[in-house]
């Protein structure tokens, strides 16, 4: 790719050099631009880059190179305050009750895809899951979850069109209580976090789960393609469900989802899973190694 | 959640007020303000290159003796850039001359198509026409039974002989549906797609099939407004894989600042046509190219203080 040859060529700049120029820096953040870091962060991790060949005293391409993907890896992996977080998905049952988790986050990001795909995983691992369609708005969103829901061999509880969003999640938790199911998936309705009404009224399912059962899991969908609007969805979405992770969509085109790298930094969420395809087996654990690759282009 | 163009530069402004003119030192300080502006708004790296050469080439050769301020200059100079570059000919739908219309929807997967399908079609029943909507996605799962409902909302027809789901063939029935359109006298003919990546090479000749079958009269190019950098290589790519003629930018009910439309526009010179601005069919609106440059950079306030200056 373009950013790949600009990174590549400022790299062997400087080492040609001996020195790095302001312009090869530039090109350097220009490639952590171009996948949506952000101008903070791509400031921010030049200038630890830049630090650190100084320091280090680094004189080949392959070892600049690698202290690049050092330092990237580094900035995706761990939380702001340096440690690892826990990136497992608590979709096992305990207590003698379903585990219970949530899917949210604004229009058309993959919320009832990765609700189908997580159901599909957990089915083939022997579980039993219950799906809630508690997006009654989105024309079809029932139908939609339904046939996710006969592909992965789950149960959908599902009501009319128009009905009130946090009954339909009360009744699927309900039904894998008595089910005696492991798993209960809560597809919502997308919701720009704009919204106040939308936002509420996503509290109020939360809460309402939460009469008969503790939500393990508030998963919030990113679309990788989400420029810097991204971190203000995560930040409003934290600030109304306490959001426990984050999924981020459609990696398998061209757009590289950086803006995860602010948001784990900003609200220290991580990133729990990635979408990558329509498929139903097109869902992966968040591997933050080969989320730098990408980004850099090997 | 982030600074404004206008509170970025009220702090280079403060400095640079009542010099009476442009040093290059107060250019490159404005640049890069104005850099970071256009970053946080999305707008692509390669389009904020163009756009700032620009700026730094007409603010440094702006008039000195000009009634305005060095920071009233500025603001001048980029403003009308930016609405020269999302503005242009705003355009019309373009009608065939032998009905039906065959207006093409394209995009990426989830950007608004079938939400949009429905949109135009209550938009143009609104003004008299009748038009008919042709379900050719039948690869997302109940994307047949949306498109439906959406039509049901719209109260236009819906041509449907496909349940979709990974069953039926969509070239075919988007050849079928325009015989059907003829048949029943719809004068326009709305098609929705599938979603798709730019780089699925398959998807992307299926859509070009799709376009040689009913041969339309405007593809319209779906964006989601929220987009960052990658609306670059999305556009390109729907641009020489299919082609379009217009773009609508969707979700912009939200607080997105849609720096891709800048993007768009000037890495393919397509129009933006029209806005979606919510997820109820009405919420819909032709675009206007100077709100869009206010939203970018918030220059609204900007030209406030162009005034109040
Ligand atoms: N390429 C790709 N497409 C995806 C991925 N995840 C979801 N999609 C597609 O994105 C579109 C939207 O997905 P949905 O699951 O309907 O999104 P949603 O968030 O439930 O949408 P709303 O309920 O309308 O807000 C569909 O066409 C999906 O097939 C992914 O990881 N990769
Ligand atoms: N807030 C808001 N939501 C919108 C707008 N346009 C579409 N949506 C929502 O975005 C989601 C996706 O819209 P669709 O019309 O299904 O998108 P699509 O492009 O047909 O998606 P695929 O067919 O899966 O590729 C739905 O939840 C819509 O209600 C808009 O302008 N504003
Ligand atoms: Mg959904
Ligand atoms: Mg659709």
């Amino acid at each position: 790719s373009r950013s790949q040859n600009a990174f590549g060529r400022s790299l062997l700049g400087l080492l040609g050099a001996g020195t790095l120029d302001e312009d090869s820096w530039t090109d350097v953040e220009d490639t952590l631009l171009m996948a949506d870091l952000g101008a903070g962060a791509a400031a921010e991790i030049t200038q630890k880059l830049r630090t650190e060949v100084a320091r280090q005293g680094v004189t080949d391409s392959v070892s600049a190179r690698a202290l690049l993907r050092r330092v990237l890896i580094e900035a995706v992996e761990t939380d702001a305050q340096g440690n690892i977080p826990d990136r497992t998905v608590k979709a096992l049952p305990h207590d003698g009750r379903p585990s219970v988790l949530l899917v949210v986050g604004v229009n058309g990001t993959g919320k009832t895809t990765t609700t189908g795909k997580l159901a599909r995983v957990l089915v083939a691992d022997g579980r039993s899951v219950v799906l809630g369609a508690a997006d009654t708005f989105r024309a079809a969103a029932a139908d939609q979850l339904q046939t996710w829901g006969e592909r992965a061999g789950a149960t959908v509880v599902r009501a009319e069109a128009g009905a009130d969003p946090a009954s339909v999640a009360f009744d699927a938790v309900r039904r894998g209580i008595t089910d005696g199911a492991d798993a209960v998936l809560i597809d919502t309705a997308g919701r720009l976090h704009t919204k106040t009404g939308l936002m509420d009224e996503l509290g109020k399912v939360k809460r309402v789960i939460e009469k008969q059962a503790v939500v393990d899991e508030i998963l919030l969908v990113l679309d990788a393609t989400t420029g810097q609007n991204g971190l203000v969805q995560a930040r409003v979405f934290a600030e109304v469900v306490d959001v426990t992770g984050i999924v981020l969509t459609k990696l398998d085109g061209t757009a590289k989802g950086g803006i995860v790298v602010a948001v784990q930094r900003a609200l220290g969420v991580p990133v729990k899973l990635v979408g990558l395809g329509e498929g139903p087996d097109d869902l992966a654990p968040f591997e933050p190694a080969a989320f730098v690759d990408a980004l850099l282009g090997d | 959640m982030f600074d404004t163009l206008s509170d970025r530069l009220a702090t280079v402004f403060s400095t640079l007020r009542g010099k009476g003119r442009l040093t290059p030192a107060d250019i490159d300080a404005t640049a890069r303000e104005i850099r970071i502006a256009l970053l946080e708004a999305d707008v692509a790296l390669p389009v904020v290159r163009t756009f700032i050469a620009a700026i730094k080439e007409r603010a440094t050769a702006a008039d000195v003796s000009a009634a305005l301020n060095p920071a009233q200059q500025v603001i001048k100079i980029v403003n009308e850039e930016l609405v020269d570059i999302l503005g242009g000919e705003t355009r019309r739908l373009v009608f065939a001359k032998n009905p039906p219309t065959v207006i093409m929807l394209a995009g990426l997967q989830g950007a608004g198509k079938t939400t949009l399908a429905g949109k135009l079609a209550l938009w143009l029943r609104g003004q008299g026409h009748a038009p008919l909507l042709v379900a050719c996605d039948l690869q997302r799962p109940n994307a047949v039974t949306q498109l439906q409902v959406v039509g049901e909302q719209a109260g236009v027809a819906v041509f449907a002989p496909e349940p979709g789901n990974g069953v039926g063939d969509p070239v075919g029935v988007a050849k079928s549906g325009i015989e059907f359109a003829k048949s029943k006298l719809h004068d326009i003919v709305i098609v929705d797609t599938a979603g798709r990546l730019g780089v699925d090479a398959e998807l992307m000749q299926q859509a070009a099939d799709i376009r040689d079958a009913v041969d339309p009269n405007e593809i319209l190019f779906v964006l989601d407004a929220m987009i960052g950098q990658d609306a670059v290589n999305t556009a390109q790519a729907f641009a020489d894989g299919v082609g379009f003629t217009g773009v609508v930018l969707t979700k912009l009910d939200g607080d997105a600042r849609g720096g891709a439309a800048l993007s768009v526009r000037q890495i393919t010179g397509v129009p933006i046509m029209f806005a979606s601005t919510g997820e109820k069919l009405a919420d819909f609106d032709t675009f206007h190219p100077d709100r869009m440059a206010s939203r970018i950079l918030g220059m609204g306030d900007m030209l406030t203080l162009i005034e109040q200056a």
